[in-house]
Parts: structure tokens; sequence; C-alpha cells
């Protein structure tokens, strides 16, 4: 196994960061692996993932990952409760049909959820909407409206909305200013809400 | 599973190796067989590549389909011109990697590839055993291999690996002895029959027992039901194919021919392919013995047999980490079938790896080069030995 640590993202670092030695750990759409990888290697966690990608799923379980192959939303449903510490929900929160659901999936199959997802509230993207009239595309939502996967549009407030509606509590929460392939990033403390084009939250639905 | 001799991709081969019997269960200490009847003296043929380690723990054990032996990898001679039946994953730094693990292929009683099965002596007539010959189920079978483990001073296997009927005996030996597996890779197989492969199977043993060569399956000193078994063959070849790669393998060409004869001669390539294969298999297979195996492999229930009619129940019976593969265009045992084993380890809270190959060669893909595949099961057994075996 290759040591992917210096080569991985920014926010995939943050999130790790967060997650102690020998947890039991959940990746939702974990791609080809890296975070989990990095997770085995650096946390001696038990880590495994979905993800519905054949070719991801293949490269995961020939580096040696407990991976696998379907659609998130389906297969969270077969574990019983608490069969994690932390279950990974990385940059797809803005692609899920129903989010409220995924998330109560996550919380009870783990006992606690990590989410992150792109920021729609960053001055960019707001500078864009009222002087050009147009559907933003930023960096991190590359896409044009009719073919984009981004079906959710969520701002970090909007978030902190939700889980206090739904009575999650947000045990921590970070907001970043990286790009989505790369290895730098910045936290971003002040007027994150503005200057932020990524938040992680780590919830539960504990009190 | 048909047979494929396509020069390997990857690695290279183990040369020349020899196939080998193990005897067991000599009277009065027969095998009390599931229904009922006793069975003994029996042989197994086997086959072993790379070396066992001095812990005895890197012993992975290959479990062959419905035609196959114990022959995996690797010639007999050096005149052979075909290599085993999965030379393509077996070998050195190839998949299933002969440098690393201690590679056993157990044959399996009732076949007639070595073992003892419906064409082999009777003892006790020194005749042929014919339909003397008890009806053995998958888990018979296992039970048999299990002494050939034993014999060989393995404690533990590193992993268990088979295809379609071999994927049963995969998944029976993970049931019946969870202590002695430590990961299983089912490929393209089922925890039960559906009502189509079942269908597919009793058209098949209709063709033999319609021959009247098959005389009630006491032939062996006669002519043998030569068409029956054809035609069976013919029959399970098309189970093993699909639409897809029928369609890219023959459409509607003809063979030989610009134009239709106006006969019931072969003309479709397809007709000749089918006929060729038939042919074939008559050569080096035995009709009891296809007869048998296709009625072990019926019978496999395995969420009946242990778990009271529950898939997790008879999972959670189970210790080993799981890698299971299906293809997306086998409709013999079609992936929802991997799925359902996929949800129920889950459920028990197990170890499971999935993946749904995209290939287009049906239920035979398993046996078909492939890099993905080989990759994953190198990726997998290599996982599975250093978290078990460090």
């Amino acid at each position: 196994m290759k040591l992917p640590g210096k080569m991985m993202r920014f926010d995939l670092h943050l999130i790790a960061s967060w997650i102690e030695p020998g947890a039991r750990v959940l990746d939702l759409g974990c791609g080809e692996g890296s975070l989990l990888e990095y997770l085995i290697q650096h946390k001696k966690v038990v880590g495994s993932g979905i993800e519905q990608n054949e070719s991801r799923v293949a490269k995961c379980i020939e580096k040696g990952l407990s991976v696998l192959q379907g659609d998130i939303n389906v297969e969270i449903e077969d574990y019983p409760d608490d069969s994690f510490d932390y279950v990974i929900l990385s940059q797809t929160l803005q692609q899920v049909y129903a989010p409220d659901e995924l998330i109560r999936a996550m919380l009870r199959i783990g006992n606690k959820g990590i989410v992150s997802f792109p920021n729609f509230s960053h001055w960019r993207v707001r500078l864009q909407l009222l002087t050009s009239g147009y559907a933003p595309v930023t960096r991190q939502l590359p896409y044009q409206w009719y073919d984009t996967p981004n079906i959710r549009v969520i701002t970090l407030k909007d978030f902190r909305k939700f889980a206090r509606e739904v009575g999650y509590r947000i045990l921590k929460e970070v907001a970043i200013d990286a790009q989505s392939t790369k290895r730098a990033g910045n936290i971003v403390r002040a007027m994150p809400d503005l200057r932020a084009n990524y938040g992680i939250f780590l919830i539960t639905d504990h009190c | 599973m048909s047979e494929y001799t396509q020069k390997d991709s990857q690695g290279h081969s183990v040369g020349i190796v020899e196939k080998k019997l193990h005897t067991s269960a000599e009277p009065p200490g027969e095998l009390e067989l599931e229904c009922g009847r006793r069975l003994g003296p029996i042989t197994l043929a086997y086959e072993t590549y790379g070396t066992l380690n001095a812990e005895k723990n890197n012993a992975v054990l290959i479990l062959h389909a419905l035609s196959g032996d114990a022959h995996v990898a690797g010639f007999h001679s050096a005149e052979d011109e075909k290599p085993g039946w999965w030379d393509s994953m077996v070998g050195p730094e190839k998949g299933i990697d002969t440098n690393k693990y201690f590679v056993v292929c157990s044959n399996i009683i009732g076949s007639c590839m070595g073992s003892t099965g419906p064409c082999a002596i009777n003892p006790k007539t020194v005749m042929p055993y014919g339909l003397e010959f008890p009806v053995v189920t998958i888990g018979d079978m296992v039970r048999a291999q299990k002494t050939l483990i034993d014999a060989l001073g393995i404690k533990r296997l590193l992993a268990v690996v088979g295809g379609s009927v071999g994927g049963m005996q995969v998944l029976e030996w993970c049931v019946r002895y969870p202590d002695m597996v430590a990961a299983a890779i089912p490929l393209a197989t089922t925890t039960r029959h559906s009502a189509l492969a079942i269908a597919f199977n009793e058209v098949a043993r209709q063709a033999i027992m319609a021959d009247p060569h098959w005389n009630n399956g006491n032939y062996y000193f006669g002519d043998r039901p030569k068409t029956g078994l054809a035609v069976a063959r013919m029959i399970g070849h098309v189970t093993y194919l699909s639409d897809e790669s029928m369609r890219l393998k023959f459409g509607r060409r003809l063979q030989d021919k610009s134009d239709f004869s106006f006969s019931f001669d072969p003309e479709f390539q397809v007709e000749s392919y089918l006929r060729h294969q038939g042919k074939r298999f008559v050569e080096r297979f035995d009709a009891n013995a296809f007869l048998y195996i296709t009625k072990a492999a019926d019978y496999f229930d395995l969420a009946k047999q242990y778990g009271g009619g529950s898939m997790v129940e008879a999972f959670s019976k189970m210790d080993a980490r799981f890698l299971i593969v299906s293809f997306t265009s086998d409709w013999l045992y079609p992936t929802y079938q991997s799925r359902e084993m996929v949800k129920a380890i889950k459920k028990t809270g197990g170890d499971v790896s999935f993946c749904e190959i995209e290939a287009e060669w049906g239920h035979d893909a398993f046996l078909i080069p492939n890099p993905r595949l080989s990759g994953i099961i190198g990726g997998f057994l290599y996982r599975v030995f250093n978290e078990t075996a460090r």
C-alpha cells in the first residue's frame, strides 16, 4: 500500500483529525478510498466504504480496503444500529435526493456523523447571481443548471438551521477555503458564511 | 462452466503440476451423507501449487464449478496444449499469487474427474456405481474436502475461493467450518438456485435420461449416452453466455455458407459452436456425474439449511471476511442474488466487499482473463493475509 498522506485533500485531512485511533468508520461515497486508506494507516481505524462506481470500487478493493458497490441511500439501511463510531458523508450531501433521511440513517448506524458540502453562500456565488442573473458556476460547483449532479443548494447557515430544527447537535464545525482536488487550503475563521467554500460538520443525535 | 484457452495476461505459469489423490472414509468409518446413506472409501483428486509456509497460514483453497476439475493451473506434461481451467488467475504474480500462497484445488465427490463418483468402482460390487451412487449434496462434498485439508495439516484456510457451484462450496465451507475459513471469495454464485436455474438443469438432465444409451445410468460397458450429454451441455452452455456475448460472438452469421441450405444441418455459427462444445464435453465428462452434480446444486439452499429460512441467520454462523463478485451479464446467477448475500452479511455486522464487474460474457465471465477481477482478488487476499496471519 502506498502512503497517501501527502496527497490527500485538505478537507479530508481535517476530517481525519477529528477521528480517534481505533474507531469504526464508514465512508459513504468513498471514491478511490484515499480517506479510508489514510485513516487505516494513521489512525488504525476499522474502516469500510460504499461507492457506486465500479472502477472506483475495484481500485479500493485492490488497495486492500473493505468497500462495497452500491447506492449509499439503499446500502445504509442494512447496517444494525450503532455499527460505527463515525459515518462520513464527504462532499456528497448536495447530490442526495433525501438528505434528511440519509442523515437520520447515518446517525442511526453511527454514533457520530461527519458531513461536508460546498457552501452556496460564498460571496462569489452571491455576487454572480446578483450581477449576472445566471445560476452560479464556480470551481466548487462547476456545472450548468441542466447537467449538475448537485441537486441541493446548501449554505453553512442552512445546515446549522437544519440541525437545530431536527434536533441534531453540532459537536464541531469548520469552514474552509480550499480547492476540491488540492492539498492546500485554509481554515476560515472570519465571516465563514461569506468566505468559506466548504463546510465540515461533526454531528450527533445524542443529547 | 466453459473452457477457455486464452493466454494469460499477466504473470507466468506454475509450470508442470501433478494430480494427487486423497482417500478417506475407509470402512467402517464411511461418511454419513445428508441423504442418510454411507459412502466410503472416498477418493478426492486434488492439486497443490506454491509452498505452505511454516505457520501454515497462507493456504488458499480453490473450488471448481460444475464440470471443472482439480487442475486449476499449469500443465500436466510438457506436451499439454491447454493449461488448467483458471490459469489466468493462479500462478506466480497472478491474482492468486503462488509465490505468496499455498494453493489447493480440490475436486468433488460425485465428479468423474478422479474422485469417487458414479463412474468410480463400487468396492462392494467391483462394478461402476452408476445410479447405486448415493445422491450427494454440496455439504457432503465439503465434508469430504475437509478431510483433505486436515490431512494437509492446515488448521485454518486463509481463503476459500470459487465461482458458480464452486461458490456454493465456498459458502458451505464458511458456514460448516467457520473457524477454518479466514476469508471467502464467492464469485458469480448464489445461495440457492432460482426456478430458472433448476429448470435449465432439469431440461439438461432430461436430455441425458431420454437418451436410450443412458439405460438407467448403467452404460459403462456399452455405448454411452453421448447425444443426451451433448444436448445437456449445449443447454448449459447457453445459460453460461449472455444475449450480448452471443450477439457479439455469433450474431446471425452462417458457418461456411453464404445462404440457407433449407435443411437441418448446422448452419448458423451459434449452432455449430454449440454442437462442437457438446461433442468436446462428451469426450471428457460422464453423464451420470452431470446428473449428480446438477442435483446437488439444485438442492443447495443456505438459508433453509442453516438459517431456518433466514439468510441473516445463516450468515451469522460464519466468521469470514467476504469478497463477493457478480457480473453484469450473468443471467444464471444475476447480481441481485449476490446482493442478497451482501445485505445479510451487513446485517450480521460482518466484513464484506462487493463488486459487480461490467462484463458481457455472462455467467462464464469469472473464468475469462480479467485484470479487474485479478486485481481485486489479489488486493483482498493481501489484506486478509496482513490482517489475519501476522
